[in-house]
């Protein structure tokens, strides 16, 4: 790589220090916002870049993550022995047992990376194990996430249905409303980024990254050299859904709500949209494409309602035919730079 | 892992014995009761007409297809039910018809991939390379011919430079038994016949099961010559009483003669 683009991640990170400075409290919120979904994108280039399997469901975990600090947040917001407003209007006279532990602080926290990882290793055993890759896994990541969504809808009495969880006034003691609080969380979701980045790229370096980039292009091959792949992909599987339970955690935080609607199956698409756009190949093309394509929305959004799922239609296609890399694909060949074959996936024939 | 090889007893000279394996395709058997066996270090090739059964052999002894009644017996051990990976670990490895390189990582990461002694999933994190590990890389990198190519892609490579690293990864597991299924597909002359070198520098540490229909390549090979024929045991020698024999003639000739047609 040319060394001017090399060194372009100290820019990068200069500028994102000093954002709270230089950009207004309502576009510091969303840039925070967006950089907590960067986490989970971080996530994807682990587990659809380098592992290729594409998972149309990170949502639920995104979801998982969120609703585990939405849940402690609602908790200790409330007067002794009551219950969440909710579950009141429902006629709940009790608070649901898996709900309780969610009072402790160490136990939400933990619960945000540690439920989604537990579920995703799960799900993802059950199914590797028989050997379902491809499409037919895909399609079943988004079969749970409308599963999931539809779940948290129709039991609006423990999980506040369609409107979600929202009206959260502490976090371990601290108030959200203070004039200090946005930046605090932005400088903590920036640091969570940074984390998540270079832990990614020191997996993907790894022995493991190499396991995982031969299982994707043959794994076959990789089996009859007498490794058992199942255990590797169900690894990727759950780190990228603690990665998307932390992003989950951090996004609810800052934007004060999470509900079904964050999380089901078009949330899902979108998500693997932001990775697509900014490369699945590249860790900071994803966190890129996580940030473009969010701003893009609010943008579009705002300007003209109903055109965005239009947009998001047509750039898909328009990225999965014209650019495969992604921008960072992009951005590498218009840099000169021709040896990318390195981490394109070929097809290995049997 | 090579606690089998270990505990077989030496008075057994075979590393494998193929005991009445039949494979049924939902009523096409395309493997009808065959049977054979090899000595530890010896070459065994494997011919016959297309679609006699040879590929699916390596495919039935290797655990990627499943007899529907038969043993296969790894140095006195039955491996017909183990899952795929065992069946590696315990010390066979197979080389594909088309090349089966890993083209995304480099010529060394393949081989070092193949080369890993610890196959456990949970080892397999961090950075480390083990340095009788490298060694082996380097030895098999000099052995195959690629030294020059080391950090090239596989993906990028000549066809013939794909077979050879592919026959150096199955090399490079250590495993005891290596089935190699038409390593000269697609190579020419001079490529055939420094294959044929390079495999029977194999022997006596491995035991190699080579499919062909090169019969130029075959003759060069030596060994005892195995034939199939539509899923069964046809006939057993050497190069030179195959090439005579009026059965094995018959098979071929007959396809060929349907071919001219």
């Amino acid at each position: 790589m040319p060394k001017y683009l090399s060194q372009l991640w100290i820019v990068a990170l200069v500028l994102a220090v000093a954002a709270p400075w230089l950009i207004s409290s309502y576009e510091l919120s969303l840039l925070g916002r967006f950089l907590a979904m960067a986490i989970l994108a971080i996530g994807l280039v682990l587990l659809w870049g380098e592992a290729g399997i594409l998972s149309l469901g990170q949502g639920v975990f995104f979801g998982l993550g969120g609703y585990a600090i939405a849940m402690h947040m609602k908790l200790v917001s409330l007067p002794e022995g009551e219950l969440p407003d909710f579950m009141m209007w429902s006629g709940l006279d009790a608070l649901p047992w898996w709900w309780v532990p969610f009072a402790n602080p160490v136990f939400a926290l933990v619960a945000v990376v540690a439920l989604p990882a537990i579920v995703g290793a799960l799900f993802s055993w059950l199914v590797f194990r028989r050997r379902i890759v491809g499409t037919y896994f895909s399609l079943i990541t988004q079969a749970l996430a409308l599963c999931f969504a539809t779940l948290l809808v129709s039991k609006q009495d423990v999980t506040g249905g369609f409107n979600g969880l929202t009206d959260f006034k502490t976090l371990f003691g601290q108030d959200l409303a203070s004039p200090g609080a946005p930046i605090a969380l932005y400088f903590v979701t920036l640091g969570f980024v940074v984390l998540a980045f270079l832990g990614a790229r020191w997996l993907i370096g790894s022995r493991y990254g190499i396991l995982l980039r031969a299982t994707r292009d043959g794994e076959n091959r990789v089996r009859f050299l007498g490794y058992n792949t199942t255990p590797y992909k169900v690894v990727a599987f759950a780190i990228a859904a603690a990665l998307a339970g932390l992003g989950g955690a951090l996004f609810t935080l800052h934007a004060g709500v999470i509900s079904p609607a964050l999380v089901g199956v078009v949330p899902s698409i979108e998500m693997i949209v932001w990775v697509a756009v900014g490369g699945r190949y590249s860790l900071w093309g994803a966190v890129a494409g996580a940030l473009i394509v969010n701003f893009a929305k609010d943008e579009i959004s705002s300007a003209l309602p109903e055109a965005w799922l239009y947009v998001l239609g047509a750039v898909f296609i328009l990225v999965v035919t014209l650019l495969p890399r992604g921008i960072a694909g992009l951005v590498r060949d218009l840099a000169g730079r021709r040896a990318l074959v390195a981490t394109k996936p070929q097809e290995v024939q049997k | 892992m090579n606690a089998a090889l270990a505990n077989a007893t030496p008075a057994d000279p075979f590393i494998l014995k193929v005991d009445g394996i039949t494979v049924d395709f939902d009523g096409f058997k395309a493997i009808d009761n065959f049977s054979m066996t090899l000595e530890r270090g010896q070459l065994r090739v494997l011919i016959g007409p297309n679609g006699a059964g040879k590929s699916t052999l390596c495919d039935t002894i290797i655990g990627r297809v499943r007899a529907a009644s038969g043993h296969v017996w790894l140095n006195g051990e039955d491996i017909t039910a183990l899952p795929e990976f065992e069946i590696v670990r315990r010390g066979i490895c197979r080389k594909f018809q088309t090349p089966g390189v890993l083209p995304s990582l480099t010529v060394r990461d393949n081989l070092a991939l193949a080369a890993r002694r610890d196959r456990r999933w949970w080892t397999g994190f961090g950075h480390a390379v083990d340095a009788t590990e490298r060694v082996r890389v380097d030895e098999i990198l000099a052995a195959i011919g690629l030294e020059d190519r080391a950090t090239t892609l596989a993906g990028l490579l000549a066809h013939g430079e794909k077979q050879w690293l592919e026959i150096g990864m199955v090399v490079a597991t250590g495993a005891e038994l290596l089935l190699l299924d038409e390593p000269t597909a697609g190579m020419g002359p001079n490529e055939t016949s420094r294959t044929a070198k390079l495999i029977k520098s194999l022997l006596g540490k491995h035991a190699v099961l080579v499919i062909d229909h090169d019969m130029k390549f075959v003759e060069e090979l030596g060994g005892k010559v195995t034939v199939m024929h539509q899923g069964k045991f046809l006939k057993q020698g050497t190069v030179e009483q195959i090439r005579n024999d009026p059965d094995v003639a018959a098979v071929y000739l007959g396809r060929s003669e349907r071919e001219e047609a």
